[in-house]
């Protein structure tokens, strides 16, 4: 969905950016350095960048909270940081996880808010009616805040930090973590607010937010990128974006020559599409010849041009081909979950789970935060005993021989899972153990995964202070030590710059070709492109299972090009959600 | 619901304060540490933990068999402290010592009637187990004081004799019956008041920092002392709970004698309160995570209460590089108060230096918190 700018007109000039820069120690590189930008009234400004690109940085420092090294923060004028007191009587914040007291009721967190903010009286019962019809919230009053739903605990957050009617709202990363509906709802609401007197900041790390932006601050390792509109940039990229449609079974192979040709700056998987960003004046006659399939041009989008501004995407090569032993297909499943369900009480966070995998395909658990996917991952990883139901994985039932099927599969957790306090090199061999790898046997395959992943430089380097992308390959290389047959991956691409992604899916790309089947969670729709089939998974149960492709067009009314996985999402929840309304009646 | 006629920065601290006890009071951890913690201390410290000598096993090696001896052997048989062996040869014992059967050996020497008449200050000999070196020390002041008790009466028996060379007698003022546990359970009640003070607090605004509440807070008009004071007031009032149930306890359930005043007795415990808290908050200031904060509150908080307060071990007996570092904790003035409070009465020559000293540390603790309390991020 491409909402157009709605907030074109307002912009006074409010907040001054002037070329800060920020040190947390030091030695290290900056958080942020040397940024200037401006915020206006009445519209959206977009702090849009990968995890550890300084956008919570940045909002401390425009919340006063926090003193920039060298530079200033100017608001209507006056230094943010001299002048906190004043700032704060008009600044309505809502920190990451969204800063509620989750011990406190709704009610309760509504009120401390608004007694710190010095509301009350008539006009406090006014403000709390308003929003809480504005958020939905209204029959929850006396729900813990740490009984909430994600989405609904977002809408509190933003309801504490609207209280008083601030006039800098600065909201830092308020969609992760929320379903897709949720989020929209968000972005919705908070663009009925802005209006002439009221700036808003919002933080985002997903570049299809940072589309919808009425302007946007681009961050990349605390530099700043880009600022302005975000159209002006993707504008930059039109008539360089092409869709190529292929035989699905084709898309793996050919991606990676495109990703190494020269004239080609980026190439992803869409479905069964490949989506090529091309060099300027790139010879279009030459990039056919790479692909067997029909070239059609495409709308560019914020993230090609983040891309390119990058310096364009990885070139396709993953040395994990020469680093990996391929497994013979047999065709038969080799994962296998028949009516998984997880019970805890009367809660059902996961029930009659069924689907199967093949050998070399990668399959996605789609769903928000809170859906069942990990309960789901965790049963077939034999971490978690399923109330019914059974689950294979490379033929070994997970009742009986959990810790044999855990032999054979490699798993990748959501967050960094390492050792941060020690060498790369010393985590592999630790996991080479845990594997039970021979000692010459390890040494071989330590060797093997610090090549392949380019980390031999890093070897003696303490695995917590690695660049974001590097220690994502070392918690990769650490899953594949042992030549697993299948890989679990469990959000494994969230909050990472769009190169660092890229270069992940072609070692996953390089994988499959080896035949080892791969099972992906995520909550990111972008990220569900790259899988060859999905299954949809929504409070707990199946919605929906088939190719990223198959699902769009199971949605898309009249004009197909228009459905993207997330409306596809969106669509399929609300058919399930009337389907089991008509049920109960 | 506050009214409207507050001013803003009272009404803020209400509002942080009553948060703050809703916490408390919804958190099941907090309510087990003020209220179950201090029972279960107070039981093992009241009935579990006793540093009293009741029936240990001596010998008595009988090398004298005159009346004299006999009638000291009979005062060490009618002691509850001791539960007698004797013999005729000291070498039938020893071994019984030396394999931990037995705690001390007495010997009553051959010569003991001509050194007690002639008022020979040790005439008998006293051999303890050095590996058990509390139990040691008891059985030889124990045995010295039935000794000293048997000596008394004897020679008071023989009051007709003018030769009244003053005898010594002992007597323990205040804690007639030398019961441990009326010192122990006044001592514990400063131990849990530690934890409330000093663990809990601890634990508040490093919770606030990891769980992402304290930013929202900080970006609002709230000022620092307002943020001090709503952390401050809830837990002193949990404090206050805490010691009402501890000294209720120490009365009626374990008979410890009260002989001050009320109004003593929560004058020295608010006194407490503010180094204790002070110290909390301090440390949960400086370092923004809950494991720090918690471990640093053991060794800061609850060790030197309990080890280096003069709840279990003696200050007096401490080397002076110790003696001198107890000087600085709250505790120990705290634990002097109680027992006095306790056990002698409202002694002010006592309690004021103690609750000067109190505030004093207090008064440091929440300067530096004070000075350390961001009202800033980084």
């Amino acid at each position: 969905m491409l909402d157009k700018p709605i907030h074109q007109s307002g912009g006074q000039l409010f907040v001054q950016i002037r070329e800060v820069t920020k040190h947390f120690s030091a030695k290290g590189p900056p958080a942020l350095e040397t940024v200037s930008g401006t915020i206006e009234t009445g519209k959206i400004t977009g702090l849009v960048g990968p995890d550890g690109a300084g956008k919570t940085t940045l909002i401390r420092l425009l919340t006063g909270l926090s003193r920039p090294s060298k530079g200033a923060v100017l608001i209507e004028g006056e230094d943010a940081y001299a002048s906190q007191h004043y700032l704060h009587q008009m600044l309505g914040y809502m920190p990451q996880r969204f800063g509620l007291y989750e011990d406190l009721s709704v009610m309760e967190n509504l009120v401390l808010f608004a007694d710190l903010k010095g509301l009350s009286g008539p006009q406090r019962d006014e403000t709390f009616s308003h929003l809480l019809k504005f958020t939905d919230l209204a029959r929850f009053t006396e729900r813990l805040a740490g009984a909430l739903s994600g989405g609904m605990k977002q809408k509190l957050g933003l309801a504490c930090a609207l209280l008083t009617r601030p006039r800098l709202l600065l909201l830092d990363e308020p969609s992760v973590g929320v379903d897709p509906i949720s989020r929209r709802e968000l972005w919705s609401m908070v663009s009925k607010l802005v209006d002439k007197s009221m700036a808003v900041v919002w933080a985002t790390a997903y570049l299809d937010e940072a589309e919808k932006c009425d302007k946007v601050l681009l961050l990349s390792d605390g530099k700043l990128l880009y600022s302005g509109s975000p159209a002006n940039l993707t504008d930059t990229m039109t008539g360089r974006v092409y869709l190529a449609r292929l035989p699905q079974a084709k898309r793996r192979e050919t991606i990676a020559p495109l990703l190494a040709d020269a004239s080609v700056a980026d190439a992803i998987l869409h479905g069964d599409a490949i989506r090529l960003l091309t060099q300027k004046s790139a010879d279009l006659a030459h990039i056919q010849g790479l692909v067997d399939g029909e070239l059609v041009p495409a709308a560019p989008r914020f993230e090609d041009a983040f891309v390119d501004r990058l310096g364009g995407g990885p070139d396709g090569r993953s040395p994990l081909v020469d680093a990996m032993k391929t497994h013979t297909d047999t065709g038969e499943a080799v994962v296998e979950a028949r009516g998984l369900t997880k019970r805890y009480g009367s809660f059902a966070a996961a029930s009659n789970i069924t689907f199967s995998q093949k050998r070399g395909e990668i399959l996605g658990l789609l769903g928000p935060n809170g859906a069942g996917k990990s309960t789901t991952f965790k049963m077939l990883c034999g971490l978690t005993a399923p109330s019914e139901g059974e689950g294979r994985v490379a033929g070994y039932d997970l009742r009986t021989a959990a810790a044999d099927a855990r032999g054979r599969l490699g798993y990748m957790a959501q967050k960094f899972s390492l050792y941060g306090d020690i060498s790369v090199a010393q985590n592999l061999s630790f996991f080479a153990g845990v594997y039970g790898l021979g000692h010459r046997r390890a040494k071989e395959r330590i060797d093997a995964m610090l090549e392949a992943f380019d980390l031999t430089a890093y070897r003696g380097t303490t695995a917590g202070q690695l660049p974001l992308g590097f220690k994502q390959r070392l918690a990769l290389a650490a899953a594949l030590l042992h030549e697993p047959e299948v890989l679990f991956l469990d959000e494994p691409t969230s909050g990472v710059d769009p190169i660092t992604r890229r270069e992940f899916w072609s070692h996953i790309n390089a994988l499959t070709a080896k035949n080892v089947a791969v099972l992906v969670t995520t909550h990111f729709m972008e990220e569900a492109e790259y899988c060859d089939r999905i299954n949809l998974i929504y409070r707990g149960k199946t919605i929906a299972e088939g190719t990223p492709d198959a699902l769009k067009a199971s949605c898309a009314g009249a004009d197909k090009s228009a459905v993207t996985m997330e409306d596809a999402f969106i669509a399929l929840v609300a058919r399930s959600e009337q389907a089991e309304k008509e049920t109960a009646a | 619901m506050t009214g409207p006629i507050l001013p803003a920065p009272v009404r803020r601290t209400l509002s942080l304060a009553r948060k703050e006890t809703f916490q408390i009071i919804r958190d099941p951890s907090s309510i087990l540490i003020a209220f179950i913690l201090p029972l279960i201390l107070l039981f093992l410290f009241g009935f579990g933990i006793s540093l009293d000598a009741n029936s240990i096993r001596i010998g008595i090696v009988v090398q004298d068999g005159r009346a004299d001896a006999r009638s000291l052997i009979q005062a060490f048989e009618a002691s509850s402290y001791f539960d007698v062996v004797t013999a005729f040869d000291q070498a039938e014992l020893e071994p019984v010592l030396v394999s931990g059967k037995l705690r001390g050996l007495v010997i009553i020497p051959s010569d003991f009637s001509e050194r007690l008449r002639a008022r020979d200050p040790t005439p008998i000999e006293i051999l303890t187990d050095g590996s058990q070196p509390n139990t040691a020390q008891f059985v030889t002041n124990y045995a010295q004081g039935v000794f000293g008790v048997w000596q008394a009466r004897l020679f008071g028996d023989a009051a007709a004799k003018p030769s009244a060379a003053i005898t010594p007698q002992p007597r323990f003022w205040f804690n007639a019956e030398l019961t441990s546990r009326y010192n122990l359970v006044p001592g514990s009640t400063a131990v849990v008041m530690t934890i409330i003070g000093t663990l809990l607090t601890a634990l508040v605004i490093a919770r606030e920092w990891e769980r992402g509440t304290m930013e929202a807070v900080l970006a609002t008009p709230v000022s620092r002392i307002e943020l001090l004071l709503s952390k401050i007031l809830p837990y002193f009032l949990l404090g206050m709970s805490s010691l009402v149930l501890c000294a209720i306890a120490a009365v009626f359930v374990f008979d410890v004698p009260f002989r001050g005043s009320v109004f003593a007795l929560v004058a020295v415990a608010a006194a407490f309160l503010v180094p204790a808290l002070g110290q909390g908050l301090l440390i949960s200031a400086v370092t923004k995570n809950q494991f720090v904060a918690a471990q640093l509150a053991l060794f800061t908080g609850f060790l030197p209460a309990t080890l280096l307060s003069g709840f279990i071990f003696e200050i007096s007996a401490m080397p002076l590089p110790i003696r001198t570092v107890t000087t600085v904790i709250p505790a120990r003035y705290f634990v002097t108060s109680l027992q006095t409070l306790f056990l002698a009465g409202d002694v002010w020559s006592v309690l004021l230096p103690a609750i000067t000293r109190m505030l004093a540390v207090g008064t440091f603790f929440l300067t530096f918190t004070w000075l350390a309390t961001p009202k800033r991020i980084a």
